[in-house]
């Protein structure tokens, strides 16, 4: 099993001794690289996403860009910190379900948005001049 | 009622299936509850549950997003206004440290699966400590904010106007070396709707004769910060040449920017109880590599709440 081997990875003395006394594995144990990997990925996303500010691409693009270098950094997070790379796949169907309400949440109401702004801007005008 | 069902169920257990071997392993394993037949099983409701509980705060949140993406659909010129007042530095610190005690939750989880348990005690404390890291920074925020009276909605009342502020000014002195960028830059927070000539035409704010909305005024670099011409008092302020209008409701970001950042503070409390609770267990030996589901429960939590700050640094300190 690959597991067994990224498990001993780390520190082997104690993966394996613990491991082997235990007749069926529970969850998959992250290695550390690929633990230390995710972090410095996840850092330097970070510096990329402020330093890509100082670019100007127009609001939109820019925009866009900070939101999918947020997303990749939120997929990191959550198929090897959250361990969705290696649990049921109901755990990641639910998660992407509860994403997909909460954008049909968003889009439905950005529809929206509109359709009071007449009479707001007539309330500013009554109230300013 | 409860009582009855605790001492029924045993009974009934083993006429439903269970072997001896399990039997076997709840007498061995103190941690193992009585209604699941294998750690393994116990530790798989458990996750269920969590993840099902963090889909609710996914949920949750959401509704946050949603009001901020329509204001910020419908309003983008508040939120290019008003970011200048927020310090990307500090945001940057923070996702680095919640990156790095989400880090350190992640370890602590393969600490308690291989039975480490110094490892594990350092980790769970690494992650206390820069949780409480995560809020002094908010703190330092927080403080600044209140100081400099940018706040929610109609008390939105700030010391310094948007040109006097080095993050206005560096943004500006830098597009000012592409010309035709900066015109870009210079036109969008005062692309005039209606609203805001209503609003610069009532006086609401502090507007000097040459900062009327003129497209194409490019700042030059010089001319933006001059401390000299403001005056003592807010109304006094002479804003420079091509400085931006102040548009209407700008407090209405930082009341969203105080719901979004607040409610995720809330959380980072409740990691920081929930962790001082799992570092309880810990000291007294309830984690071993056998039953480690409240570890591993409690750093998804977490890990949650680092997802959350992942996108509002992005959404509320790099507006561009």
């Amino acid at each position: 099993m690959s597991t067994h081997q990224h498990s001993t990875n780390g520190s082997p003395e104690s993966g394996n001794e613990r491991r082997d006394g235990h007749h069926d594995e529970i969850a998959h144990v992250t290695p550390m690289k690929l633990l230390f990997g995710v972090w410095g990925a996840l850092m330097i996303l970070t510096v990329v996403t402020v330093a890509v500010t100082l670019i100007d691409f127009g609001a939109h693009t820019n925009l866009i860009i900070a939101m999918a270098i947020a997303t990749i950094k939120a997929g990191l997070v959550v198929t090897y910190f959250m361990h969705l790379r290696w649990d049921r796949p109901f755990h990641t169907l639910i998660f992407l379900g509860s994403l997909l309400f909460v954008s049909l949440f968003i889009s439905m109401t950005l529809l929206d948005r509109s359709e009071y702004q007449g009479s707001i801007e007539e309330m500013y005008l009554k109230k300013g001049q | 009622m409860a009582q009855l069902v605790a001492d029924q169920l045993p009974q009934h257990e083993p006429s439903g299936g269970h072997g001896h071997a399990q039997d076997a392993e709840h007498a061995n394993n103190p941690f193992l509850a009585h209604h699941f037949d294998t750690p393994k099983h116990q530790f798989e409701a458990g996750k269920l549950g969590i993840w099902i509980f963090l889909i609710t705060e996914i949920l949750f949140f959401g509704g946050l997003f949603c009001a901020y993406a329509v204001y910020r659909a419908m309003h983008p010129e508040v939120f290019v206004y008003a970011h200048y007042y927020l310090d990307t530095f500090w945001g940057a610190l923070n996702t680095g440290v919640l990156i790095l005690s989400s880090l350190t939750a992640a370890w602590a989880v393969r600490n308690a699966q291989l039975g480490e348990q110094k490892k594990l005690v350092f980790n769970i404390i690494a992650t206390i400590t820069l949780a409480f890291c995560f809020l002094g920074v908010k703190y330092v925020e927080y403080s600044h904010k209140f100081h400099e009276q940018t706040l929610p909605g109609r008390y939105f009342n700030p010391e310094h106007e948007v040109w006097e502020l080095p993050s206005y000014q560096r943004a500006h002195a830098r597009s000012a070396h592409h010309e035709s960028e900066a015109q870009a830059h210079a036109v969008e927070p005062q692309a005039g709707t209606i609203g805001e000539v209503a609003a610069a035409a009532t006086g609401t704010t502090p507007v000097a004769p040459g900062a009327v909305p003129a497209p194409g005024a490019v700042p030059a670099p010089g001319a933006a910060p001059a401390p000299a011409e403001a005056g003592e008092g807010k109304e006094a302020k002479v804003a420079p040449p091509g400085a931006p209008v102040r548009p209407r409701n700008v407090g209405v970001f930082f009341s969203i920017y105080f719901c979004m950042t607040g409610l995720h503070g809330i959380h980072v409390i409740a990691g920081i109880i929930t962790w001082a609770w799992i570092l309880r267990r810990t000291l007294r030996g309830e984690f071993g590599p056998s039953h480690f589901g409240a570890v591993d429960y409690a750093a998804l939590y977490w890990h949650l709440v680092d997802l959350i700050w992942i996108y509002l640094f992005p959404l509320l300190y790099l507006i561009h």
